[in-house]
């Protein structure tokens, strides 16, 4: 509860921050300074116990954690208190966008959402050619990767093809940044197989974008909509999510004696932990934090009704396999069926539960159910109900054990497909891949062409892990200087650009 | 009635390897070639029920029941100690499946699939089953717009194509050497029906594409390199040509301390071909 000067003193002298982040860790210290918000003892000690986790949100919330204002009030009505008139024009209308990004708060410093872009760009598009709007587009992103590079900040394309969708899609595919992060809304019905197909291939380049399934989103919503932000979460438009607390399912789970006491008592008594320390961190950002006399408020971007809670959910796999080996029964999760069904009755139970608890300031009272993709940071504990890393089975299999689960979780649940890279040759098989998984009711299509260790080339898997570890080890007998250099390019393409990170999982100086 | 059966090595529902789209593919188990090159050398051979295997299972998966090597997959943790036991080149985890399981895993995966590939081992040694299962794919209304299309060595005879032509889609043919010695030193058979199939599937509308294994120092030399283009100049319109690049790890000896075929070693080959008016070369996308 005090400053740490000792600390503090190595982030302002510490040569490898730049001055911004070293505020922003400064102010990370200064608010954790404070007292945790004063709540329910036993919550607070399935914080302190690990079972319950806040991700570090802070010990003073006055901010929502994602904020999605609604762009098209700004660009309709201008902004008073920023001083714009309304824009007439394409390049007024970015520069509005621009600024107004600026304004736009999260549990980062940076925003999560910048709006649905075609739609926003769309009605000032009228006798833009082309080869001017890829420009715009080229800049505007050149300047989000730059200026905002949180792997976090979202934008959303679609339903409905456009013109401005297809020109994001070229500009995205050509400079693979990872800001901004992109979700194409899919909808057979609007969305045509056209703007689809060129989807899947930017996937095959560069593993962007993330495809939500629009349908089954738009049914969980109203008629102000939805937008899919940060790590696939779809929240209320012109609002967002207050807090997300989630709950570690394998933590439960090993303080259960098998199946049934789990079901039966610990994750209800879990559960309602989570919600007492839901209801501490919503009552702090409501009642005491001041963050709603923002402007944004004033000016309608945002509505203080359209914050939900996010019930969030870790560890299905672990639990899953713990409670079954605790009842003697064998099969892993993922691959058995039976495995695979009890982790849908958790899933199930939990929706239940969720849908039916009252929860004070949030978006029609409820919180959402989440399936959380999980922190760096987190051990034995996969994220939300995906199948652990490294013994995932192949695409089709994978998409069929999880896509039971999609239903239950309005606010988002992601799984990542790991497809490896000989599919560049063949995007039809991606296409196909997509909306296969559409159709067995997945919320969300995420595929990762890069980064994948397993690769199939004629009949055959290789691991590339393997194949260098041979190579080592036979280098004295085999011309490797071609190899070394190939090798080279294989592993290139598993680093990430440094520069550009998840802020949202940097929760502090040094973690 | 008395439906052929599959002698199946293994099954996978996403491949985008083995033809246009996501395609489900069987790999049949036998072959009647022994490649030197061969990655799968444990497709080759069926099972004789020895036993040689069954010790060497860590986890009990496999035993002998009634004369017959028996497996439990749900004990397996494919580890693949049994395959290394092996002293034929068989595999004691292949299954029979009959026609209608083949189909109800089709359906099982449909929303997701382009077609079906069968592979092997040698697809077409098991030509019974093939063609009743192509021919229910074909006339099922639910399965008709599959494609289907074979991976095949080519050694099949022209009385078998007949039998196969009117319900595949497609042949994606390998062509292991042009030289007979080089190809008898590789496969253990000789070329001249690998050629002729060529031909004749050319001729019948259905060689999707030719495959050919670059291994360096046998089938990058110039000898080869030109024997080829004069062979795929016989076929017109000129068919797609699938260079693949010879991997040593996974390989048996001797062909396991062969060299790897390099990317700038297939680009080569790829310009030597195209500077001698080769069309349509494709060279592959990742390099191990």
């Amino acid at each position: 509860m005090s400053l740490d000067l000792d600390k503090i003193q190595k982030i302002v002298t510490d040569p490898t921050l730049n001055p911004s982040q070293k505020a922003r860790f400064l102010s990370l210290e200064a608010e954790n300074a404070l007292p945790y918000p004063e709540g329910d003892p036993e919550a607070a000690q399935a914080l302190a116990d690990g079972v319950l986790c806040d991700l570090v949100e802070g010990h003073a919330p006055y901010k929502p954690r994602y904020v999605l204002p609604d762009f098209g009030v700004l660009l309709a009505n201008g902004s008073d208190y920023l001083e714009l008139a309304p824009p007439r024009t394409l390049d007024e209308a970015i520069n509005c966008l621009m600024i107004a990004w600026h304004h736009t708060p999260s549990v980062t410093a940076m925003p999560v959402f910048i709006g649905h872009l075609d739609q926003l760009l769309l009605p000032f598009c009228d006798g833009v050619g082309h080869d001017d709007l890829v420009t715009k587009i080229r800049l505007l992103w050149r300047y989000i990767d730059r200026v905002l590079p949180d792997a976090f900040l979202h934008t959303n394309i679609g339903p409905e093809d456009n013109r401005v969708a297809r020109a994001i899609l070229q500009v995205d595919a050509e400079l693979k940044q990872i800001a901004p992060n992109l979700t194409l809304l899919y909808d057979p019905e609007t969305t045509g197989e056209t703007l689809l197909r060129m989807a899947t291939d930017n996937i095959a380049a560069c593993s962007k974008p993330h495809i939500a399934n629009h349908p089954l989103h738009e049914a969980a919503f109203d008629a102000r909509g939805y937008g899919i932000v940060s790590c696939y979460n779809a929240l209320p438009a012109a609002g967002g999510a207050g807090t997300l607390v989630r709950l570690n399912l394998h933590e439960v789970a090993r303080r259960s004696e098998g199946v049934e006491d789990f079901l039966q008592r610990a994750l209800p008594h879990y559960m309602e932990l989570q919600f007492r320390l839901i209801e501490t961190r919503m009552s702090w950002l409501f009642e005491r934090s001041g963050f709603f006399e923002n402007f944004i408020v004033e000016e309608g971007w945002i509505d203080r009704d359209r914050f939900t809670a996010m019930f969030g959910i870790y560890g299905m796999a672990e639990a899953v396999n713990l409670l079954r080996e605790k009842d003697g029964l064998p099969g892993q999760y993922g691959f058995d069926t039976k495995a695979n069904e009890l982790g849908y009755r958790i899933s199930e139970q939990m929706a239940a539960k969720v849908e039916a608890t009252p929860v004070k300031h949030a978006w029609r009272g409820r919180a959402l159910l989440h399936s959380q993709a999980g922190i760096s940071s987190d051990l034995e504990a996969t994220p939300g109900v995906r199948i652990p890393y490294g013994t995932e089975p192949d695409p089709v299999t994978h998409v069929k054990a999880l896509a039971p689960h999609h239903r239950f979780y309005p606010s988002g649940i992601s799984e990542i497909l790991t497809i490896d890279e000989t599919v560049k040759a063949n995007p039809q098989a991606l296409y196909t891949l997509a909306k296969g998984a559409l159709a067995s009711g997945m919320r969300e299509f995420t595929a990762n062409v890069a980064g994948n260790d397993l690769v199939r080339v004629t009949g055959y898997m290789i691991r590339l892990s393997d194949v260098k570890k041979y190579r080592n080890k036979e280098g004295s007998r085999i011309n490797t200087t071609g190899l070394g250099a190939e090798a080279a390019e294989v592993t290139g393409i598993l680093e990430r650009k440094p520069r550009v990170i998840g802020h949202e999982y940097a929760q502090g100086y040094g973690q | 009635m008395n439906t052929p059966r599959a002698t199946v090595s293994k099954l996978l529902p996403f491949s985008c390897v083995d033809g246009p789209g996501n395609r489900l593919v069987l790999f049949l188990q036998g072959c009647n070639f022994a490649c030197l090159t061969c990655h799968n050398p444990h497709t080759m051979a069926l099972c004789t029920h020895c036993g040689d295997c069954i010790p060497a299972c860590p986890t009990g998966a496999l035993e002998l029941r009634a004369g017959r090597v028996e497996f439990d997959p749900a004990l397996c943790t494919q580890c693949d100690d049994c395959l290394r036991a092996c002293p034929i080149n068989a595999n004691p985890m292949v299954r029979e499946m009959s026609l209608p399981e083949v189909l109800d895993v089709l359906r099982e995966n449909l929303p997701f699939l382009d077609g079906i590939t069968v592979s092997g081992g040698e697809a077409t040694t098991q030509l019974k089953f093939l063609v009743a299962l192509f021919a229910a794919v074909k006339y099922a209304p639910d399965l008709a717009h599959l494609s289907c299309l074979v991976d095949s060595n080519g050694y099949l005879g022209p009385g078998g194509w007949a039998r196969l032509l009117p319900v595949v889609d497609g042949v994606m043919l390998d062509i292991k050497a042009l030289d007979a010695e080089t190809h008898r030193r590789l496969t253990g058979q000789d070329n001249a029906r690998v050629l002729d199939s060529a031909r004749l599937l050319h001729a019948a509308g259905k060689l999707q594409e030719i495959r050919f294994l670059v291994i360096p120092g046998v089938t990058d030399t110039e000898a080869e390199i030109v024997a080829l283009t004069e062979f795929l100049h016989e076929l017109d319109p000129a068919p797609r040509l699938r260079l693949n690049a010879f991997q040593a790890h996974g390989v048996r000896p001797p062909a396991a301390v062969w060299p790897t075929a390099s990317r700038d070693g297939m680009e080569a080959v790829a310009q030597r071909l195209s500077d001698l008016g080769v069309m349509r070369i494709e060279t592959p996308t990742v390099y191990l």
